[in-house]
């Protein structure tokens, strides 16, 4: 007869004593983030979307080479000794002319291996994570802005191995 | 009826409809009435279930429809599922399966007939309202008996089975509580039972003597296993039954089973707050002044926030604790409620 009347008595003990919990959890602020709307600050240097500055970039296919999914494009071909002398930014010169240079970042596996071995230092991750797309061929980047002046079909210069 | 039928007479013309009409139309028309402010009072119940849930487990809840943290969610949420396919699957009881969600709902709305939402404002003042709602409520179990037969499903059948032993054997001691209030009333009428309460707070059943208040927290408990909610949601335990009776269901006619659900939680809730917190009355003479109907929603909904809260801080019962607390502790513990509160009125 004592343990029925115990029992009852911690069982309303129980109850009261989640419900508190209960309570205070309610007007605890909540820890929801309103994602579209709010945005963490990612850290510094995290490893996101990658960008080739591509007017600093000299063509060397160091990141292609290093790439260790084999998602960089680098197709390369000697600029001619009468053209302007081109010079990146921190005034490396230009000798090769960068004409395709293709990222599929659905390749990608943010190593940053790339951006390591970039002598000039234009290839860099940013901190943009936003961007699904709707087919997946969307996610091969293509940064070259040069046309190729040799036409087509004449030997090519390729350091890369895709 | 009175003042739905009242504003009814003001139609020019209308004493010179037929008798039958006359009679007839009041009926309808309250219906209609009803059967809105139960929809909208579902609908804000579920908005306000989800955003407590939400609030206790840190969470925010709906935030984006509608625009103010998400206050048409549910009305989205309604729309898509009376839009949706209505699907009956290969080998049910074809019959039963499309009755039985309107039958579990119809228990729920048969019995807003007999509550006094406001001194005047009532569909109809039975002189045996309470037992009335006692005896409708029970009507819902049947429907989900036959939810859970007809859907030729074994979680579905265990579900109804479990909801059938459980509401049957929770009416007992909720029936009890209920007594306990009649024998100070001395009237089974629902408006009688609030006029016997009149005079602030301190004049409510909860407040008069112990028994009454312990009597308030049994029928609380009652009514929680009755329209199965958690401790008590047995008949529905995701965990186990996959989704209980309902399991089967789909777009509108689950829509219906939900409506029902709501819709009972707001039915025990308003008999709690008509027969222990006064109903209509309020609970200080300075706040006479609001209306009657405004009062009594604020306690049904106060009530229904107790029963948010106890939802998502409890876990769910065995079946066999739950068999216990009703047989073994709720049951003797209304028996001597209702010895106590007899004693007390003859005293
Ligand atoms: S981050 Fe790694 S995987 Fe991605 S492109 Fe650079 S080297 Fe390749
Ligand atoms: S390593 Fe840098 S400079 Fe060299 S090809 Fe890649 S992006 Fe261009």
């Amino acid at each position: 007869m004592l343990t029925y009347f115990r029992n009852i008595g911690q069982g309303i003990l129980t109850i009261v004593n989640s419900m508190a919990v209960a309570s205070r959890h309610l007007f605890k602020p909540s820890v929801t983030l309103q994602y579209p709307k709010e945005k963490w600050a990612m850290p510094e240097r995290s490893r996101m979307r990658l960008h080739n500055k591509v007017e600093d970039c000299i063509g060397c296919g160091q990141c292609a080479r290093t790439c260790p999914t084999d998602c960089i494009l680098v197709k390369t071909e000697k600029r001619g000794k009468e053209e302007p002398p081109v010079f990146a930014a921190d005034g490396t010169a230009k000798k090769l002319r960068t004409y395709v240079f293709d990222i599929d970042m659905a390749l990608c596996c943010y190593c940053g291996l790339c951006t390591f071995a970039c002598p000039t230092q234009c290839l860099v991750m940013t901190g943009d994570y936003e961007y699904s797309v709707y087919s997946i061929d969307e996610h091969i980047y293509h940064f070259a802005k040069e046309k190729p002046l040799i036409p087509a079909g004449s030997k090519e210069q390729s350091p890369s191995k895709g | 009826m009175e003042s739905i039928a009242q504003l009814l007479q003001k139609i020019p013309k209308y004493d010179g409809l037929p008798e039958m009409l006359q009679a007839l139309i009041p009926i309808i028309v309250s219906s209609i009435v009803i059967f809105a402010l139960l929809a909208l009072a579902v609908l804000f119940m579920v908005w306000l279930e989800r955003k407590v849930s939400a609030h206790i487990q840190d969470r925010l809840g709906p935030m984006v429809v509608g625009g103010w943290h998400g206050w048409a969610q549910t009305i989205a949420d309604a729309l898509k599922l009376l839009l949706k396919e209505d699907i009956v699957p290969e080998s049910v009881d074809r019959v039963l399966f499309k009755m039985a969600p309107f039958i579990v709902f119809l228990g729920a709305f048969a019995a807003f007939v007999v509550l006094p939402f406001g001194a005047s404002s009532f569909v109809t003042d039975l002189n045996i309202g309470i037992l009335y709602i006692v005896a409708v409520s029970s009507l819902s179990v049947i429907g989900i008996i036959m939810a859970g037969w007809a859907s030729n499903n074994k979680y579905s059948l265990y579900g109804s089975m479990r909801a059938a032993a459980q509401v049957i054997s929770y009416e007992i001691p909720a029936a009890v509580a209920i007594m306990t209030v009649v024998i100070y009333v001395g009237s089974l009428s629902m408006v009688e039972i609030v006029r016997a309460q009149e005079g602030g707070f301190l004049n409510w059943f909860l407040f008069r003597n112990p028994f009454l208040f312990l009597a308030f927290i049994v029928y609380f408990i009652a009514s929680l296993a009755e329209v199965n909610r958690t401790p008590f949601d047995l008949p529905e335990a995701e965990s186990e039954l996959v989704a209980g009776y309902h399991t089967e269901y789909s777009g509108m006619r689950f829509a219906f089973f939900f409506l029902a659900e709501y819709a009972n939680m707001f039915l025990v809730s308003s008999v709690a707050a008509t027969l222990f917190l006064g109903g209509w009355t309020a609970p200080f003479s300075i706040l006479q002044f609001i209306p009657g109907p405004v009062v009594f929603f604020v306690k049904a909904l106060v009530l229904i926030f107790i029963q948010m809260w106890m939802r998502w801080s409890l876990p769910r019962l065995r079946v066999d604790q739950l068999m216990y607390i009703n047989w073994k502790v709720l049951l003797p513990i209304s028996f001597a409620l209702i010895l106590g509160a007899g004693w007390m009125a003859i005293l």
